[in-house]
């Protein structure tokens, strides 16, 4: 592995797993140092979502082992929701809780998670929320909020508890293009900080610009793996060309 | 060739509609000679029924006399019965020296709704947790009674307005946490819980409630030990609970399948365990979607109580019902036509209190800030 940082955050070995009769993750193989920014594309249905979801065993894999920063994911439910509370994760819908505002969105996991006093849990919301650059919103519900801004405060809200590893799960496709922006610029300045990310995005610039490694996925296996640079300038596989030239040709 | 706009065009307000009352008769009721015709039409019939009406209902009626002699037929209404036995339909036959033990309750279950319901009342939180854990101890102790120097008073003199109220409200109260756990049951991923979920609620909702209240009264009996011996209304209200939670169940299942995946998965993914994600992000998004089914169901509860007629408890139905059948009160149709509309009445201002309330709590719920609720 090129410039690994110390220990791996994410080990993914031999993993498989079916929807029912459908083979959707085919022996996958990956292992996510501390720090690092990995960028997963492929066309829709290839597994890249699931293999995410997978991570936070939002999806249960059937065979092969996923270990979370030292602990195997297995059918424990106080593992679960350990690994679950270091490992953030933004969605392509936002699902913020429309009945809470967008403070007490950011308020709850901390309060009933790591039973942290209120005040304290609130100072932290208002912090993340300045850094995603909302904190004037702090008292509205989500729905009178545009879509960038549900987003940065769904990627607030992860943040707010303090997690090792943030998953993005296409978390622009369902925004207005001048929107997507806003939301990039948050995950820049997260990259930044070192923060260790798995980003499923169609954003060629992004992975381009913010990526360790782009890895490509089709039919439920990883095709291609390598650093942005080679990977956009010399894609060893057809089906990695084929792709790259449909999303990248307008 | 495009028109395009050379100077900011300015905001205009919308156009008003025919203004005022009379703006509102014309375009409405008169604005053609059909109209006009079939206004006037209704208008008579409307005059032609409540005329009648009015006049049998208040002018005509009788308001005081001791028996049937008092209100002779082709009269009016016959009030005078229902004063002569406004007693019994309150309070049933509690002993009249007790009385004050149920104007007590009555006082204390008013205050606490009405402090619930108006939103700034200071510890709203507390009178709802004692009205919830203590109010039913309190009125257990006062209406039964046998403690403190309190008389006691067997649930056969319970009867009126009191009974019915503590069977609606038994019912209702026992059954949204019953249904709301044979709910979270019939969706768990655990089969066996699914499995028993599922077949309690179908169970209770394929029987009759007439069926389920004679089980009850006569075949529960048999089948416990010599010497234990529930009390029928004990038993009543267990079967109404039980009963009404199956509908409950649907309603907030009907709920719980109105929230998207994406909330569970949100409540996951931040390490919020079962009960916690059910109780502070799923379950308070359901109900406010069930509001309507959830005050159908309890005007369905309060209009069933009526049932316990048939295995001899005597409700505030039943108690007009008994009445009719006394000896000084046999007369004419229009007896029982004014005993059963004050009946019908007391019902409605029940029911129609808690559709208002319905109402209110939908507006202010899911307030017009909150339209995330349809965008989600």
């Amino acid at each position: 592995m090129n410039e690994a940082q110390g220990a791996a955050m994410i080990e993914i070995r031999d993993v498989h797993k079916w929807f029912g009769d459908f083979h959707v993750l085919k022996n996958i193989n990956l292992t996510v140092a501390k720090g690092e920014r990995i960028v997963i594309c492929g066309p829709s249905g290839s597994g890249k979502s699931t293999l995410i979801r997978c991570i936070n065993r939002l999806e249960a894999h059937q065979q092969g082992n996923i270990i979370v920063d030292g602990i195997e994911l297995t059918d424990n439910l106080k593992q679960i929701d350990a690994i679950r509370s270091e490992v953030g994760m933004v969605f392509q819908d936002f699902n913020l809780f429309p009945h809470l505002t967008v403070l007490e969105n950011l308020v709850l996991a901390p309060h009933l998670v790591r039973r942290m006093p209120r005040a304290e849990a609130e100072e932290i919301a208002m912090n993340y929320l300045g850094r995603v650059r909302i904190p004037d919103q702090a008292n509205k519900y989500p729905g009178q909020l545009s879509g960038g801004q549900q987003q940065r405060v769904a990627i607030a809200r992860s943040l707010c508890m303090s997690p090792k590893i943030m998953l993005f799960d296409e978390v622009t496709s369902a925004l207005d293009p001048e929107m997507v922006k806003e939301v990039l610029d948050v995950m820049i300045g997260l990259a930044d900080e070192g923060m260790t990310m798995l980003v499923v995005t169609h954003e060629m610039g992004f992975a381009r610009t913010v990526a360790n490694r782009v890895i490509f996925m089709d039919l439920g296996q990883i095709i291609e793996e390598n650093e942005p640079r080679a990977f956009f300038e010399a894609p060893q596989h057809e089906r990695t060309r084929n792709f790259l030239e449909q999303i990248l040709s307008h | 060739m495009a028109f395009v706009a050379s100077r900011p065009e300015p905001t205009l307000p919308a156009p008003v509609a025919a203004a005022g009352v009379l703006g509102w008769l014309r375009q409405n009721l008169f604005s053609s000679p059909i109209n006009t015709l079939v206004t006037i039409i209704v208008l008579y019939a409307i005059y032609r029924i409540v005329d009648p009406l009015i006049s049998w209902a208040f002018i005509n009626a009788v308001w005081t006399g001791t028996s049937a002699d008092a209100c002779p037929d082709g009269h009016g209404a016959c009030w005078a019965f229902v004063r002569a036995r406004f007693r019994q339909i309150v309070y049933g036959d509690y002993p009249l020296d007790q009385l004050w033990r149920i104007n007590v309750l009555y006082a204390i279950f008013a205050g606490g709704l009405v402090a619930l319901m108006y939103p700034r009342t200071p510890g709203r939180k507390w009178v709802g947790l004692f009205m919830l854990t203590g109010f039913p101890v309190v009125a257990f102790l006062l209406l039964v009674g046998g403690v403190f120097g309190l008389r006691f008073v067997g649930t056969n003199n319970w009867g009126g307005l009191m009974l019915t109220l503590v069977v609606a409200v038994t019912a209702i109260v026992g059954s949204i946490p019953l249904g709301l756990i044979l709910a979270l049951g019939r969706r768990s991923e655990m089969k066996a819980i699914r499995s028993v979920s599922t077949a309690f609620i179908e169970l209770w909702r394929g029987v009759p409630l007439i069926a389920v209240l004679f089980m009850a009264s006569a075949l529960f009996p048999l089948f416990t030990p010599e010497g234990v011996n529930f009390d029928k209304l004990v038993r009543t209200l267990l079967a109404f609970a039980i009963f009404s939670s199956a509908f409950m169940a649907e309603v907030f299942r009907g709920g719980l399948q109105a929230i998207p995946r994406g909330q569970y998965e949100a409540a996951k993914s931040l390490g919020i365990g079962y009960w916690k994600m059910m109780g502070y992000v799923i379950l308070p998004q359901a109900i406010r979607h069930v509001i309507p089914a959830l005050v159908n169901t309890c005007i369905g509860i309060f209009k069933e109580t009526t049932l316990v007629l048939v295995i001899g408890l005597t409700d505030l139905l039943g108690v007009i019902q008994l009445g009719l059948s006394d000896t000084d009160w046999i007369g004419g149709g229009h007896i029982y036509a004014s005993g059963y509309l004050f009946a019908g009445l007391a019902f409605w201002a029940f029911t129609f209190g808690m559709s208002r309330y319905s109402i209110h709590l939908e507006r202010h719920s899911v307030s017009g800030k909150n339209q995330a609720l349809q965008t989600l």
